[in-house]
C-alpha cells in the first residue's frame, strides 16, 4: 500500500487495561462480566480514583469487598451507588481470587468526567 | 552390619540397579527415559545401566566402593513400561535419592542425568520424557524472580493474557530506529516488546544504545496510554560479567522486564541473573533457542516439559512454549501437559498430556507460558482458549506486517484480546465461534478490520514430528 490516502492514522488512546480497546460496554454486557465473576467463585469489590491518578497501584476502596456476594443486581446497586458518589472519578469492578492471591477480573466500568 | 569382600571384575548391571520390587521414597528425584537399547540386550539390563550411569555406576567394579554404602546412595531402575504403539522401545523409571544432588542446582541434577549416559554404547537413543522433583528439593531452588502474581500486581495487568511482540526485522536496525518500533508497538497497545534472541550487542546497534532509546520508548509509551509497559532488553552475553553489566543498565533505563536465552547462555547463567533479579525487582523473560536440537526427536534428547520444570526451578517470570496453532512445532495436549508445569502448584500424573509423574511444585511462584512464533489475530480465539489468563501472546509479523504501521496492528491485537475475552466470559464457544467474535468486534475497530483482511489466508497446517506416544 503506496497510497497514503488509504492508510488510516492511529491516534494514541488513554487506555485503562482490560477492556480499554472495546466500545464501552452496555448494561447487559456489564451483567454478563458479573456473572463470569461470581460463577467464578471470585469476590466482587468496587475502587474509584480521578482519571489524573489512574496509573497508581492503590485506587480508593469504595466499602469493603462484598464476601460472599453473589446476587448481580445489588453488585450492580453498588457500581451505581459508587459513581453517584464520585460522579468525576473512574470506577472500576474488581473480582478477587484469594487463591492466586490476584484478581482474576478488573475492568472500568464508568469512566469519570474528570 | 554384612560384610562384603572386594570381587574385582565385570558384572551385570542389574545385579545391583535393577529393584523391581523398591518403593520411591517422597524424597527421591525420579526419573522416567524412554529407553532403545541394542537388540541383542534384555530390557532390565539396559535399565539398570542407565541408572548406573546416571548415578554411582561405573563399568567395572572398584574396591574403594566398599569404603561407603552405596545402597544408600545407587539410582534404582524400579520399573519398565511398554511404549505404546512402539516396540523398539520402552519406558525405564529410575529413583535417586536426593543426596545425590546439590540443592538448589539444576545443573548438577542434569550432569548426572543427562550426562556421560546419553553416549552409552549398548543404547541406541535415550530421551529423558519427565523428571519428579521431590518437594524436598524444589524448596532449595530460588525460582522465578517474581511469578504470575507479583507480575501482574506490579504491571496492573488483571483478568486477560498480556499481549506482546518481538521487534522485527530482528536483525539490522539502529538503536533509534529500533526503539521508534518499540514506541509504536506499546503506544498501540502492547503490553510488552521484545529482543529478537540474537539481538545481543552486535557491530549495527549496541547493548546500550538499544536500552537507552529503548526506555525512553517505554516511559513515553505510559505517559501517552496511562497503561503501564515494558520491553524485554536482551541480556544474553559472552560472558556473566557482561550480562550483569547489561542487567544494571537495564534497570537504570527503567524498564521492568529484561530477558535471558536459558539453554545458549547455559543454567549457571539463567540461575545467577534469576537470582539478581529478585534482588532488583525485575522481571526474566526466558527465550529457549536451542531447544529443539534437544527436544524435537522423539527417541532421543530430552523432552521440554523436562527443560520446562529446570527452568521454572533455575529461575524466570516467562517462558516460551510454542504456540500450537503458529509456525513452530507443537501438539496441543503435550504443550497444556507442560504449560501445567509451569504455573500450577500442583500437577497430577495424565499420560495423555505426556506427564509421567504426580509434581507437587509447593509454594514456588509461577511462570507466565508464551505463544510466539507466527500467530496473527486469527488466531487469537484459539490462543485464549488454549493458553488462558496468565500467557503472553506475541505476535511479532502480526503486528508489525499491519498495512498501517505497528500502532494499528497492536490495536487491532489488542481489540481481537479484549473481544476473545469478553466473549468467554460471556460463555461464547470462542474457538467456535471465533469468525462471528472478530467480525463483531471489527466493526468497531477499522484497524483490526485490515488485520483480518491481510491475514485470512495464513494457516501453517503441518504434522508434529514429536507426538506424544499413543498405541
Amino acid at each position: 500500500m503506496s497510497n497514503g490516502s488509504e492508510m488510516g492514522d492511529y491516534q494514541t488512546a488513554q487506555t485503562l487495561e482490560t477492556f480499554g480497546f472495546l466500545p464501552k460496554l452496555s448494561q447487559e454486557e456489564v451483567y454478563d462480566q458479573i456473572a463470569y465473576l461470581v460463577a467464578q467463585g471470585l469476590t466482587p469489590a468496587i475502587e474509584h480514583e480521578h482519571p489524573s491518578r489512574s496509573m497508581d497501584h492503590y485506587w480508593t476502596m469504595w466499602k469493603l469487598p462484598f464476601f460472599g456476594e453473589k446476587d448481580i443486581n445489588n453488585i450492580i446497586g453498588e457500581l451505581e451507588a459508587c459513581r453517584r458518589s464520585y460522579p468525576d472519578h473512574h470506577v472500576r469492578l474488581i473480582g478477587y481470587d484469594n487463591y492466586t492471591q490476584s484478581q482474576g477480573v478488573s475492568f472500568v466500568v464508568y469512566e469519570g468526567r474528570g | 552390619m554384612a560384610v562384603k569382600t572386594y570381587d574385582a571384575g565385570v558384572k551385570e548391571y542389574r545385579d545391583m540397579y535393577w529393584t523391581p520390587d523398591y518403593v520411591p521414597l517422597d524424597t527421591d528425584l525420579l526419573a522416567c527415559f524412554k529407553v532403545t537399547g541394542q537388540p541383542e540386550v534384555p530390557r532390565e539390563e539396559v535399565a539398570a545401566a542407565v541408572a548406573a550411569e546416571s548415578s554411582t555406576g561405573t563399568w567395572s567394579t572398584v574396591w574403594s566402593e566398599l569404603l561407603t554404602d552405596l545402597e544408600y546412595y545407587k539410582g534404582r531402575a524400579y520399573r519398565i513400561e511398554d511404549v505404546p504403539g512402539d516396540s523398539e522401545s520402552f519406558y525405564a523409571f529410575v529413583a535417586y535419592p536426593i543426596d545425590l544432588f546439590e540443592e538448589g542446582s539444576v545443573v548438577n541434577v542434569l550432569t548426572s542425568l543427562v550426562g556421560n549416559v546419553f553416549g552409552f554404547k549398548a543404547l541406541k537413543h535415550l530421551r529423558l520424557e519427565d523428571i519428579r522433583f521431590p518437594i524436598a528439593y524444589i524448596k532449595t531452588c530460588g525460582g522465578p524472580p517474581a511469578g504470575i502474581q507479583l507480575e501482574r500486581d506490579r504491571l496492573n495487568k488483571y483478568g486477560r493474557p498480556m499481549l506482546g511482540a518481538t521487534i522485527k526485522p530482528k536483525l539490522g536496525l539502529s538503536a533509534k530506529n529500533y526503539g521508534r518500533a518499540v514506541y509504536e508497538c506499546l503506544r498501540g497497545g502492547l503490553d510488552m516488546t521484545k529482543d529478537d534472541e540474537n539481538v545481543n550487542s552486535q557491530p549495527f546497534m549496541r547493548w546500550r544504545d538499544r536500552f537507552e532509546f529503548v526506555g525512553e520508548a517505554i516511559q513515553k509509551a505510559e505517559q501517552e496510554t496511562g497503561e503501564r509497559k515494558g520491553h524485554y532488553l536482551n541480556v544474553t552475553a559472552a560472558t556473566p560479567e557482561e550480562m550483569y553489566k547489561r542487567a544494571e543498565f537495564a534497570k537504570e533505563v527503567g524498564s521492568p522486564i529484561m530477558m535471558h536465552d536459558f539453554l545458549t547462555g547455559g543454567f549457571t547463567a539463567n540461575t545467577g541473573l534469576a537470582n539478581w533479579c529478585r534482588e532488583n525487582g525485575m522481571l526474566l523473560h526466558i527465550h529457549r533457542a536451542m531447544h529443539a536440537v534437544i527436544d524435537r526427536h522423539p527417541k532421543h534428547g530430552i523432552h521440554f516439559r523436562v527443560l520446562a520444570k529446570c527452568l521454572r526451578l533455575s529461575g524466570g517470570d516467562h517462558l516460551h512454549t510454542g504456540t500450537v496453532v503458529g509456525k513452530l512445532e507443537g501438539d496441543r495436549q503435550s504443550t497444556l501437559g507442560f504449560v501445567d508445569q509451569l504455573r500450577e502448584s500442583f500437577v497430577p500424573e495424565d499420560r495423555s498430556r505426556g506427564v509421567f509423574f504426580d509434581q507437587d511444585w509447593g509454594s514456588m511462584p509461577g511462570v507466565f507460558a508464551v505463544a510466539s512464533g507466527g500467530i496473527h489475530v486469527w488466531h487469537m480465539p484459539a490462543l485464549v482458549t488454549i493458553f488462558g489468563d496468565d500467557s503472553m501472546l506475541q505476535f511479532g509479523g502480526g503486528t508489525q506486517g499491519h498495512p498501517w504501521g505497528n500502532a494499528a496492528g497492536a490495536a487491532a491485537n489488542r481489540v481481537a484480546l479484549e473481544a476473545s475475552v469478553k466473549a468467554r466470559n460471556e460463555g461464547r464457544e470462542i474457538e467456535k465461534e471465533a469468525r462471528d467474535i472478530l467480525t463483531e468486534a471489527a466493526r468497531q475497530s477499522p484497524e483490526l478490520a485490515i488485520a483480518m483482511e491481510t491475514w485470512k489466508e495464513i494457516k501453517f497446517e503441518f504434522e508434529t514430528v514429536d507426538k506424544l506416544d499413543v498405541g
